[in-house]
């Protein structure tokens, strides 16, 4: 059994360097974490921001990308969202006993290509190895610092009446990608999970406008759970048209089936911006330009009005209130 | 009125309600397979979760619902084996993975679900899989549209028939309605536009006092239904009175597993004893299953009873009306 991960593994010993020297330094390679010493020492002055998240999506292979891809571009986005360029990572990987040294390898290079991609180092990690059955194969755990150019000041607090929400492409992506490869619910369709890095789609904002007031990532509970997050930190109204809010002809069929709302889904490669009117359209243009901004649209706007509030036009043109999403999505029984 | 959950959802979601001149009022009726699970079937289903290596299968909603005394997600906090499924079929996988434990599945639903239901006793029958079993609850849709009619508690004009139940039966089994009721039948689909056609066909039909059945739905409903999917009903399931929260027992409205296959019902398989049963003060969820109260005519709706502390189903389930009038509020009541 030489090729699945052993107890072991996680034992601190000459498995665990093995492991370590073999399956992650390789593919993830770079000045601090090569001196294998016990923290990363880099420099860095100005102002700092500093994020951590969990990752323990089921399936961890998912079309589009899979846990390793996920747990950098999450962290790296989360960086972003405050408008800081993300420098270091760290990854600290808790292994299910038994689990595919091959899939592991796997992961570890879509961690690299991502890393890559996004133009971050990982400088410190960990790995533990827990019995059988006491994790679901694997979860990651990246933390991650980025640093903040002068001048910016992007916080869910920022929207201001009359600003502009701008999403930067369709939604729902992620979400019934990962759906479509659950257990029990397989149906087959040519959609692609949404996950990517978006701190350079970020900077080419920020340098193309400084009335930038938010950015967040629709992820887990989808947009409409992100739009009441901004309404409620910034103590305003937000007003969206669910005609202008574009999601695929695949995801749309798909919720349908399942009686689900797109607008609960999670994304891992989207951004909502909300912005100064006056720099709206220009903003937008930029996004359009981006390959992961492509499908970018205006899809509402800031209002004194219903504070807390998110309001959505509906299609037919009456209006409904947006809750955020409560409890899991499920789809309906009949 | 709408006898589907997933109709009231999309009137609530779209702002159907708005559009309608005021003169059309829509109520929401039993047709929400989770919200009218008696109390009593409930607490039969927790008991079964407690007893010694069982494992409970069912469909996600079911298990936030509160019983008497517990319920299902509680029952597995305290240690009970249960598992949300999206198919029949993947319980019977569980079973065959598990031969050790009496694998149960918690059958909720009308003719859309029973099918499937029935497909899964045959399959582990043919597979010769003998601890998978089916606590059968599930209900017939016509028989409860009479009792509903008889009580002449609400009267009704005319009636959204369910879509997908229809797909199954077909047209014909509500021509009881028009003819001994004088009451409109209209079987309609779940996009807004379907909706808003079948109102349409509806006030048609009440303003030329010639009521019939009528299906806008041609892209899903045969009036013949899906006779294969009847038939396989039938080989498993016989006709018997089923208790309905808020309506009681109705005869001839449910499926119980025919003596044939009687070593895969749990009601046979497992005896238990219970408490008598006992319903959540002041929640009127039996009004609003009948159609007699609508959601914000509940004392504890939005108050004591919300999605994310539900008193009564339907507020739990996503098919439950209260849960939609909590979700898809108009800008009126903010």
């Amino acid at each position: 059994m030489d090729d699945s991960i052993l107890l072991a593994h996680g034992s601190g010993g000459k498995l665990s360097h093995e492991l370590v020297e073999k399956k992650f330094l390789p593919f993830l390679a770079n000045t601090a974490l090569n001196k294998l010493d016990d923290s990363a020492i880099f420099e860095a002055s100005g102002r700092l921001a500093f994020t951590t998240d969990s990752y323990v999506v089921n399936p961890i292979f998912f079309p589009g990308g899979d846990i390793g891809k996920l747990a950098v571009c999450g962290t790296v986005n989360d960086l972003a969202m405050n408008g800081a360029k993300p420098l270091y990572l760290s990854l600290s990987a808790i292994i299910e006993e038994g689990f595919l040294l091959s899939e592991l390898e796997q992961i570890v290079q879509s961690i690299k290509k991502a890393a890559e991609e996004a133009e971050v180092s990982i400088i410190a990690g960990d790995t533990k190895v827990v019995n059988r059955g006491q994790a679901d194969k694997l979860f990651i755990t990246t933390s991650g610092i980025g640093i903040i150019s002068p001048g910016v000041d992007i916080s869910g607090a920022n929207a201001r009446a009359g600003d502009k929400v701008l999403l930067s492409g369709t939604i729902g992506d992620h979400g019934m990608a990962v759906m479509s490869q659950r257990e029990g619910l397989r149906f087959s369709m040519t959609l692609e999970s949404d996950c990517a890095p978006l701190n350079k789609l970020v900077s080419q904002l920020l340098e193309t406008s400084s009335r930038i007031h938010c950015l967040r990532d629709p992820t887990r509970g989808g947009l409409a759970t992100t739009l009441n997050e901004l309404a409620r930190q910034s103590k305003a109204g937000i007003v969206v048209e669910e005609a202008k809010i574009p999601a695929k002809e695949e995801v749309k069929a798909a919720c349908e089936l399942l009686g689900l709302d797109p607008i609960y889904v999670a994304n891992e490669g989207k951004l909502v911006a909300v912005v100064d009117p006056a720099d709206a359209d220009k903003i937008l243009a930029q996004m359009k330009k981006n390959s992961y901004g492509r499908d970018a649209a205006i899809i509402g706007e800031v209002t004194s009005e219903h504070p807390g509030k998110v309001i959505m036009k509906t299609k037919l043109g009456p209006s409904r209130i947006v809750d955020m999403l409560s409890g899991e999505l499920l789809p309906r029984i009949c | 009125m709408e006898f589907c959950g997933g109709h009231t959802h999309a009137i609530l979601r779209y702002g159907i309600r708005q559009l309608v001149p005021k003169t059309v009022e829509m109520r929401s009726g039993p047709g929400c397979p989770v919200c009218v699970t008696a109390t009593a079937d409930l607490d039969k289903a927790i008991a079964l979760a407690h007893l010694p290596d069982v494992i409970i299968t069912t469909f996600g909603d079911m298990i936030r619902v509160p019983g008497s005394y517990s319920s299902l997600q509680q029952a597995k906090a305290e240690g009970a084996d249960v598992r949300i499924v999206y198919s029949t079929i993947d319980a019977v996988e569980i079973a065959k993975a598990n031969p050790e434990k009496s694998v149960i599945f918690i059958g909720i639903g009308f003719e859309t679900t029973a099918p499937t239901i029935a497909a899964s006793i045959l399959k582990a029958q043919q597979e010769k899989i003998g601890n998978f079993y089916v606590l059968s609850l599930n209900k017939l849709t016509p028989p409860v549209m009479k009792a509903l009619l008889d009580s002449g508690e609400i009267k009704l004009d005319g009636i959204v028939c369910p879509g997908h139940v229809s797909v199954i039966i077909g047209s014909h089994p509500y021509e009881f309605i028009p003819r001994d009721y004088g009451v409109a039948c209209v079987i309609s689909g779940f996009e807004p536009l379907d909706i808003l056609l079948c109102i349409d066909k509806l006030v048609d039909q009440i303003e030329k006092g010639e009521p019939k059945v009528e299906i806008a739905y041609p892209r899903g409903v045969r009036p013949e239904g899906n006779r294969k999917a009847r038939q396989l009903m039938e080989k498993v399931f016989e006709i018997g009175e089923a208790n309905w929260r808020g309506i009681g027992i109705v005869p001839q409205s449910g499926l119980k597993v025919r003596g044939k296959y009687e070593r895969f019902d749990a009601d046979k398989a497992f005896s238990m004893s219970l408490k008598p049963p006992r319903e959540p003060k002041g929640c009127r969820c039996g009004d609003v299953i009948r159609g007699a109260a609508m959601p914000p005519e509940c004392k504890l709706f939005r108050k004591a009873c919300t999605p994310e502390s539900p008193v009564g189903p339907c507020m739990v389930s996503s098919e439950g009306a209260c849960a939609a009038y909590y979700q898809y509020g108009t800008p009126e009541n903010l």
